[in-house]
This record gives C-alpha cells, sequence and structure tokens, in this order.
C-alpha cells in the first residue's frame, strides 16, 4: 500500500474542456482530435505541445488578454491566439513559428519590463509561470530603458507613485500589486468558479489594477470570502499562500480529502518533509472540480494548535484535575471502568458515539465495540443530531437513505429549489457550482425563514423566495404538491410507471383538499399564496427539476415528515432518476454520510439494514464471532434521558462535543455529570470533555489513512500526509481500547477494516484501497451489479420497487409563541467556522467571526430598545444566555437567528428538547424565546466558564 | 426519562400514523416504536400504559398490544 503518492498528472490544459462530435487538425506535424469547440490550445496540449500562456489557464474560460499563445494557422491571416481560437476540421497549425516566437519574446520583454527580477527571493520561485514563460520564449534581455513603473518603491525623483505597498489584510495571503501582470485570472477566478464577483480590474491601460471590493477596501473588508480561486489561479506571486512566503515552496505533494463539510472535497497537501506548506484544491477532485473554500483551503492550522492534547489523561472524579498517563494506564483504567459498569449495570449501561468526522474505518470500529465488545446496541452518531430525518424519509419513501445525484448533475439543471438549507456558507463549493449553473439561466426557488445570500446576491436572483414562519415546512411543501395535484402539474405517466398507483390516489386525494391550499395555509406560514403557487408551476413545468436541503428541514419535529414531503414533490414532477433532478440532502460534516452507512445507528447495522433481521445479524456474528443483540439501542438523546435516570453510565464518545452541539445544553450536562465513566477521543479538550474521566488523544484527518463519504456518496480516499502528533491514529486508539477490553483485534491497516466492510456491506461489495487509488473516488453501491459505482440513483426504478407517495398531514409544533417568548429562534452557521469550531476557532478564521451574533429585525430592536452591537439576553423556557445584536432585514420580523460556534455563548442552553417525531432528532430550528437589553454574560455564562476552567485543570506530569 | 417527555414522544408518532391512510395505524404505530424504541423506554411505555395510560393518544393505547415486550 502506498502511502505517499504522486498526483496523477494535473497539467494544466490552458482551456477548459468541451463536449462535442471529434473534430481533427493538425498542428506541428502531428494529428489531433478533439470534441468541437475545443480551443486549438488545449487540442496542442492534448498532443502533448505546450503552448506558451499567461491569462489562460484551465478553470477558466479563455480571455485573450497576453497575446504570448499567439499561433499561425495556414490559410488565415495574421496571428491568431490559440487559446480563443476553436479547432476547426482539417486546420493546420504551427505553434512555433519564426514569426510567433518573434511576438512571443516581444510579448515577455514588455511584461519584464514592468517587473521586479528579485526571482532568487521571491515566494513563488520555481512555481511562477512568468518565471516558466521567459524562459520558454528564450527571453535573455530587456531592451526598455527604466521608466515609470509599479515595482520600485523609490525612482530617481523620489517615492515612486505607482508602487503599492502590498496588502496583506487577509490571514492567508498577499496581494503584492508589483507582482502583477494584470493578466485577469483572479479576477475571472472570482466570477466564474467562485461566483462572489469581489475583484475587479480598475483603471485603464498602465492604470489598470486588480482591486478587492469598492473604494477604499482591502481584501478582507471586501466582499471576498477567502475561498483561494484567485490565488490559486494568479500566476505569479502576487496573490500568495502567507504560509508559501513563510515556509517556501512545497517539494511532495499527497492528494487527499478535506475534513470540514459533506461536500469533501479533493486537496492536495503540499509538504516539504512532514511540514504541511499548502493545502491545494485537486482539479480531478470530482465532487469539488478544483475549487475551495477558506475552511479548506486556509483553515487547517489547527491541526498543529497548541492546545492539542497530545498524551491520554485520566482522573476519577470531574471535580478534580487531569492527570496525565501512559496509553496503558489511561486504556486499562477505561477498560476496567466500562466493565465494572456493565457488571454492575447490566449490559446495556454503557455506549458509544461515532464521529462523523471520523473516517469509515474507524466509525465502523466504533459501532464494532459497542456491538462486538458492549454486546450491545447503544451507538449513535452526529448524524441524530442533523440528518437522522432524511434517514428515514428517504429510506420509507424511495427504499434507501441517501442523496440521489452527484455533484456534477447541477449542471444539467433547469430548476432549482433549496430549502432550509444555506449552502454559501455550510457547503460553499456546492455554491459555487450552483451559482454558476444559475447565472447560465437556471432558475432558483429559495424556501427559508431567512433572506440567505442565494437570494440575492452578485449575478444571483431567485425567482422566488418563499420566507414561511420557522415550523410550517410540512404546510409549504404539502401547499407546493397541493398546486401541482390541482392544477394538474404532475408528470402522471412518471408516477404511473415508477411508483405505487394506489399509494398515490390516496396521496393525491389528501392534497387535493382544499385545507392544504396556498391560500387557505398563507395565514400559518406566511408565504403569499401567489408566490407559492407561482413556484410551484416553475417547479413541476420548468425543466429538470432538482432539491438540494439541509438541517433547516430536518431539525423540527417533523423533520421526517418535510423529508417525505420533499421526495413527493420529486416524484410529483418525474424529478428522481436522471441527470439534473433528484433529492439531494446537504449532508454537514466530512463523514456524516459514511458514519451513517458504516451502522453507527442504533438500530441498523452498517448498510441500513435493521439489527432485527436474523439474516443480516448472521453475517457480522459470523463475521465477529459474537452474538449480537436483537434489540434496537440507544439514541443520543435517550442516552442522556438514561443517564439521568441512572440506567445508562458508560460512553465512549470519538470526535462529537455533544456538550456544545446538542440541544438544551442542561440536560445534556446533566446527563453527562450522571455517567460514572465518559471517554472523550479528540484532539482537545473540548465542552464535552468538562464532563470526562478519561481523554485519548486523538489524531487529524492529516495523520492517517482512510476513506470519507460526501453528501453525493463519493468514497474518497484520506491519506495520511504526517505521522500522529498523539502516537496514534483513531482506529488504533479504539482498537487498543476494544483490545483492553479482550476483544483480540488485529487490523494492522484500515485497508483491512475495508476489507471487512465490504465483505459485510453489500453497498461497499467491490469498495477496496486499490480500487480507489487508480480510480480516486467511487460511489456507493459499488458491487457486482454497479461495478463502477452509482453516480445517479434509481435510474432504472427505486431501490425499494415503486416509490411511495406518503401523506404529510401538517402538525404544528408544541413550541409555541406566546407573551412570555414571543419570538421565534432559529440557528444556523456561519462561512468562516464549521459547527462547534473546536477546529476553526483554533485558526485565523475568527477574524472574520469572533463570536456568534444575534440576527435581529429592525422592528423587534426597536419595541425593544435593543441598537446595533448591543448586548443582549436571549432567553426560552430552557435556559438563557447573552450576546451581541445585529439588525438586518435578513430575517422577517418576529424572527431571530444565531449560530453556534462559540462555547461562550452557547446558542443550546437555549434550544428545547422537543424532536421530530420519528427520529428523535432535535428542533434546533424552532425556540419559542424572549430578546431584552443585557450588561454583559448571564448566571449561567459565568457558572459555566468557571466550571470548565476548573475542568481542564491538567496536573504537571510526575518525575 | 420523564413519563411527560415519553407521553409526547409516543403521541408524536401516533399522531403521524394518525394520518396514514389504511386501518393499520395502531400496528404501524407499534412497529415503530418496536423498531426505534430500546427496551427500557418500551418498558417505561408499557408500565405507563397499565398504571392507566395518562396522557395518552387514543392511537397509542390501541397500539400498545403490539408494543414488544422486552425480553
Amino acid at each position: 500500500m502506498k502511502d505517499f503518492i504522486i498526483p496523477w498528472d494535473d497539467k494544466d490544459m490552458g482551456t477548459p474542456a468541451k463536449e462535442g462530435a471529434p473534430v481533427t487538425l493538425t498542428i506541428d506535424g502531428f494529428d489531433v482530435t478533439v470534441p468541437e469547440g475545443t480551443s486549438v490550445m488545449r487540442a496542442a496540449a492534448e498532443a502533448g505541445l505546450s503552448i506558451p500562456k499567461l491569462c489562460a489557464t484551465d478553470s477558466l474560460e479563455a480571455f485573450g488578454s497576453c497575446r504570448l499563445c499567439v499561433v499561425e494557422i495556414e490559410g488565415r491571416r495574421g496571428t491568431p491566439a490559440s487559446c480563443t481560437t476553436p479547432v476547426a476540421p482539417g486546420m493546420v497549425v504551427h505553434t512555433q513559428s519564426s514569426k510567433v516566437k518573434k511576438i512571443r519574446k516581444g510579448v515577455m520583454e514588455l511584461y519584464i519590463s514592468d517587473h521586479p527580477l528579485d526571482c532568487l527571493t521571491c515566494a513563488a520561485n520555481g512555481d511562477c509561470e512568468l518565471q516558466d514563460m521567459a524562459g520558454v520564449v528564450g527571453l535573455r534581455d530587456v531592451r526598455y530603458e527604466p521608466g515609470r513603473n509599479h515595482f520600485e518603491v523609490r525612482g530617481a525623483t523620489g517615492a515612486n507613485p505607482e508602487y503599492i505597498p502590498a496588502d496583506t489584510s487577509n490571514p492567508y495571503f498577499t496581494y503584492d500589486p508589483q507582482k502583477c501582470i494584470v493578466c485577469s485570472r483572479c479576477v475571472r477566478a472570482c466570477e466564474e468558479v467562485q461566483g462572489t464577483f469581489a475583484l475587479t480590474i480598475e483603471g485603464r491601460g498602465f492604470e489598470s489594477r486588480v482591486s478587492a471590493g469598492a473604494m477604499g477596501d482591502d481584501f478582507l473588508s471586501s466582499d471576498c470570502v477567502s475561498c483561494g480561486a484567485c490565488v490559486q489561479a494568479c500566476p505569479t506571486a502576487t496573490l500568495q499562500e502567507k504560509s508559501v512566503i513563510e515556509l517556501g515552496t512545497p517539494e511532495r505533494s499527497v492528494v487527499t480529502t478535506c475534513a470540514y463539510c459533506g461536500v469533501g472535497c479533493s486537496f492536495k497537501a503540499e509538504l516539504n518533509g512532514d511540514e504541511l506548506v499548502r493545502m491545494v484544491p485537486y482539479k480531478h477532485g470530482k465532487a469539488n472540480r478544483g475549487h475551495s473554500c477558506v475552511k479548506g483551503r486556509f483553515a487547517y492550522g489547527y491541526a498543529t494548535h497548541q492546545d492539542r492534547i497530545l498524551n491520554p489523561m485520566i482522573r476519577d472524579s470531574i471535580d478534580q484535575p487531569w492527570k496525565e498517563v501512559s496509553w496503558d494506564e489511561a486504556l486499562s483504567f477505561a477498560a476496567d471502568r466500562m466493565r465494572g459498569l456493565q457488571e454492575k449495570y447490566g449490559r446495556r449501561s454503557i455506549g458509544v458515539i461515532t464521529s462523523s468526522r471520523c473516517t469509515n474505518e474507524e466509525t465502523y470500529l466504533v459501532q464494532k465495540l459497542a456491538r462486538g465488545v458492549f454486546m450491545n446496541n447503544n451507538t449513535d452518531t452526529c448524524a441524530r443530531v442533523c440528518h437522522s430525518p432524511t434517514g428515514y424519509g428517504l429510506g420509507q419513501t424511495f427504499g434507501t437513505s441517501a442523496g440521489t445525484q452527484d455533484f456534477d448533475s447541477v449542471e444539467h439543471t433547469d430548476v432549482v429549489i433549496v430549502i432550509g438549507a444555506n449552502p454559501t456558507d455550510g457547503h460553499p463549493v456546492f455554491a459555487s457550482r450552483l451559482k454558476k449553473r444559475l447565472r447560465a439561466g437556471a432558475k432558483l426557488i429559495v424556501i427559508d425563514p431567512r433572506r440567505t445570500d442565494l437570494v440575492k446576491s452578485a449575478h444571483i436572483k431567485a425567482s422566488h423566495h418563499l420566507a414561511l414562519r420557522p415550523g410550517t415546512n410540512v404546510a409549504v411543501v404539502t401547499a407546493l404538491a397541493h398546486t401541482i395535484v390541482t392544477e394538474g402539474l404532475m408528470d402522471e405517466a412518471y408516477i404511473r410507471d415508477r411508483c405505487d398507483w394506489d399509494e398515490f390516489q390516496e396521496y393525491a386525494e389528501f392534497v387535493s383538499d382544499p385545507r392544504h391550499s396556498p391560500e387557505a395555509t398563507e395565514l400559518l406560514t406566511g408565504v403569499p399564496a401567489a408566490e407559492l403557487r407561482a413556484a410551484a408551476r416553475l417547479f413541476a413545468k420548468g425543466g429538470n427539476g432538482a432539491i438540494y436541503y439541509g438541517l433547516g428541514v430536518t431539525e423540527h419535529s417533523q423533520g421526517s415528515t418535510t423529508v417525505i414531503g420533499i421526495a413527493n414533490l420529486a416524484m410529483l414532477t418525474g424529478n428522481v432518476g436522471r441527470k439534473g433532478v433528484g433529492v439531494n440532502p446537504l449532508r454537514g460534516q466530512n463523514n456524516v454520510q459514511g458514519s451513517c452507512d458504516m451502522g453507527s445507528f442504533p438500530h441498523e447495522l452498517p448498510g441500513y439494514r435493521h439489527v432485527k433481521g436474523d439474516e443480516v445479524r448472521n453475517i457480522f456474528e459470523t463475521a465477529w464471532g459474537v452474538t449480537i443483540d436483537p434489540e434496537p439501542g440507544l439514541r443520543i438523546p435517550n442516552m442522556l434521558d438514561a443517564a439521568v435516570e441512572g440506567t445508562f453510565k458508560g460512553l465512549y464518545c470519538q470526535g462529537e462535543d455533544i456538550l456544545q452541539s446538542d440541544p438544551d445544553t442542561k440536560h445534556v450536562a446533566a446527563g453527562l455529570a450522571a455517567m460514572e465513566c465518559v471517554i472523550v477521543h479528540d484532539l482537545f479538550l473540548n465542552e464535552t470533555a468538562n464532563y470526562a474521566h478519561v481523554f485519548l488523544p486523538g489524531s487529524t484527518f492529516l495523520e492517517k489513512d482512510g476513506t470519507f463519504t460526501n453528501a453525493e456518496r463519493r468514497i474518497n480516499r484520506v491519506r495520511k500526509v504526517m505521522a500522529p502528533k498523539n502516537g496514534y491514529a483513531d482506529w488504533e486508539v479504539t482498537m487498543m481500547l476494544a483490545n483492553a477490553m479482550g476483544a483480540g483485534w488485529t487490523y494492522t491497516h484500515p485497508s483491512q477494516i475495508m476489507e471487512e466492510i465490504a465483505a459485510t456491506t453489500p453497498s461497499f461489495a467491490n469498495v477496496t484501497y486499490e480500487m480507489l487509488e487508480e480510480r480516486g473516488s467511487v460511489q456507493w453501491p459499488c458491487n457486482d451489479a454497479n461495478p463502477d459505482g452509482t453516480p445517479l440513483m434509481h435510474v432504472d426504478g427505486f431501490v425499494r420497487g415503486k416509490g411511495r407517495f406518503i401523506v404529510t398531514e401538517y402538525v404544528a409544533t408544541d413550541e409555541k409563541t406566546g407573551p412570555r417568548f414571543p419570538l421565534l429562534l432559529t440557528t444556523g452557521r456561519i462561512l468562516s467556522q464549521y459547527n462547534v469550531g473546536a477546529q476553526t476557532r483554533r485558526t485565523a478564521n475568527v477574524v472574520w467571526h469572533d463570536q456568534d451574533v444575534l440576527e435581529i429585525h429592525p422592528h423587534d430592536a426597536e419595541v425593544r430598545g435593543v441598537k446595533d452591537g448591543d448586548y443582549v439576553r436571549l432567553a426560552s423556557r430552557s435556559g438563557e444566555t447573552t450576546l451581541r445584536a445585529t439588525i438586518t432585514d435578513r430575517v422577517s420580523p418576529g424572527v431571530v437567528y444565531t449560530t453556534f460556534h462559540h462555547p461562550d455563548t452557547q446558542a443550546n442552553v437555549i434550544t428545547t428538547d422537543f424532536s421530530d417525531w420519528a427520529t428523535n432528532c432535535p428542533e434546533y430550528k424552532v425556540t419559542a424565546v424572549q430578546v431584552s437589553p443585557s450588561n454583559g454574560p448571564s448566571e449561567w455564562q459565568e457558572d459555566y466558564a468557571a466550571q470548565a476552567e476548573r475542568s481542564r485543570r491538567i496536573l504537571p506530569a510526575a518525575e | 426519562m420523564s413519563p411527560e417527555k415519553m407521553v409526547m414522544m409516543a403521541n408524536q408518532i401516533a399522531k403521524f400514523f394518525s394520518s396514514q391512510p389504511g386501518d393499520d395505524q395502531a400496528e404501524k404505530v407499534a412497529a415503530h416504536i418496536n423498531d426505534f424504541w430500546e427496551p427500557r423506554m418500551r418498558a417505561q411505555l408499557l408500565d405507563h400504559a397499565k398504571a392507566g395510560g395518562e396522557g395518552f393518544d387514543p392511537l397509542v393505547v390501541s397500539a400498545i398490544g403490539h408494543v414488544r415486550e422486552p425480553a
């Protein structure tokens, strides 16, 4: 097994690939056949001939400004730019005639006349296209006399008025105008790839300058989202990673997968030795196609942060300080305690929480620990609190719990519904791909209580924004179905062919009832009926319709019902089973799809098979040599309830911070405090660790081998680029704990764990590390029936056979506003921070978001005497906290919004223990609250901070 | 968990299945509980039913007979 690999060929082909009929031409005497529409430059590159270029790169449409790529074409006048000239049949091209060589040398001479010649001390030395091109064209001297230029700090007559010092405001990269050749690649990348339009070229001719934002802005204060696309596109050192400036150009690289959101971007980790210099988006990554966001591209510094705990620690009780001990001592302490608890309180008194941030292999081992060593099904994962309703809803309607499409599918979509998701913050790289499609003409319907950036931003505008009242998703989705059915807009042929017709008729009768009409529900949902009807018509008749949704759908009392409603809408309109359509849950964490696939839920074994099935249990009983409990185990909220009750006593929690991320913090704290052995396995002393007795240091995604599965079911390799700073990869730690409890596991590499997964789980049957090495990635199901994996699901029919329409009656949540708590709080996240912030708060990303703030509408603020930036007290029936207010009409009157990235605000002390009816997924998105002016932290915040500080004390190591 | 919370969770399930067509809603409520409720939760549910089932939705009451007794 190769741990270190050289990335596959990622040569820059100059212009993007095209699809079309084959065209054959001759370049420098070689015949080349390429798709129609391909540029001459790309055709030459396909033939292995590189035409010099500066303003062209294959992530951007050709621009034709640098004139370096000129060629001669027989029968055509002049010297056309090869980047903007499409191929034609029989074309005869010469790339190295004396005429074009002379032109190129002249062009380079002009460029270099206004460029500093400090190559040896330049951060891009060895990684500079200008330098390369000077070499390629054979530039040997520059005939121009010194004169006006942009690079000298001082000229002959004093300060150089053209010189602009470098803009170092962004924490991760610099903009150094003296090195700029005004090729516009950065500006085009910001527009075409990222879709933010933060950059422009200001001025004309010699005055032309790259400029971020408006006059007076720097990169940090502009609209720039720090995705790195401009840095990636820059051919010189003008836009340069600060890490490269500091550490030097990297000499080796390893392709791996980002450990942030569920998009699962592929990156090249570029290093010197074991020092990570930068993360660069990998252009052959099938999820991200060479793009990245500020988290994956830049926010990896947490991996080496001083707060990382590298030695195991134990303590008898949580009021004591931690004591650093050897791995052996920590593991036998943990194993003895856990076994002791089972002896005293019973087999089902302990359990695990698997990590959606760890690999498939690690997650598989943690649930195996519960099932095969603890001998119970008390295993759950963070998906409980995010997409468990997706599992239930899509399982019931389609027959399997996963998104139906790959991300490429969005390029074939005509109408998109985004419901309860804010992809420009939560799934930024997917959002960029979506925005690109929208700019090309696709229509957008946003269903969200807030005016998210997708509703209107640069060159994007939703056709309809249904700004519903939190908690009314089911009513809105059912009203959309009502309109489609009663106006006869459904795809009857599709329904007859693919779905259960009897169930459809019952469903049609249900939704046709006038009480589900947009007019009847308008007062409840707050969505104007005419707008809703127009949206329904657009979705039903606008061509390929795709639905993307997030936690704004699932985290409700009726989360599962809304997922079912979304599946109904897709089936009604014939929008499942081909490119450009489908139902696409945007998964939150990097491997939350994988952790669900791997059997993390307490009711199902790997591959979504219920533990009650004898046949399924037999497979694992034979493989593991144990007897598996046929009863479902406890879900996270049930574990906490049982803990408070005194029947659940021990927890092994890997890479998850339930105290901060789970709702009703006081209840979570009470549950944890009631346990007698809490084992936290993490990078940092997180909030949950305040209540832990054993701390096992974790490893980062850079320090281990494995696989992550993203939201499109794509299994991507995670590769070890450096040794674990804590000594062991997480799968090894779990194995050591299991073995301390007598398991006798003998894995020596994660590939062996994948072999076991493939042998026991039909949807992974043909997945091997060799295959992933060869193909880069594969989408499950991957087995004999689908040897190449499955980019699109339900193509010839639904997995379960006939698609099921299920009635979706709206039931109001019991969480209601009233005189004491008149506002509705909904929660979410922000681009620069990730989940509980344990990683991103330990990076320079805090410059964009250093605290959680409360978004409140001007009307609600005014009647409460709250001004922008004021401290406010936010209270619900569960608890209260304080944070600063920001006044904005992004939220409707009556609705307030905040994020949960910072432990000192702890938004979850406010959220309640109400949950989805089917899955217990908490209702984070609807909490009745009151907001009032405040002077500072609440008593609870002060107590919490004091307890946290006490709990984090570590005794000096014994000599 | 508190009896109120358990009753609420059971009633939420009943509320969903009561809206479904057919005449096997009670079986469906019980099947859902059997599939997703851990034995000690089912025991609490059954004990509460035996003690009179205060607060239960009528559909929960009719589902009780189909809920599997924990071993």
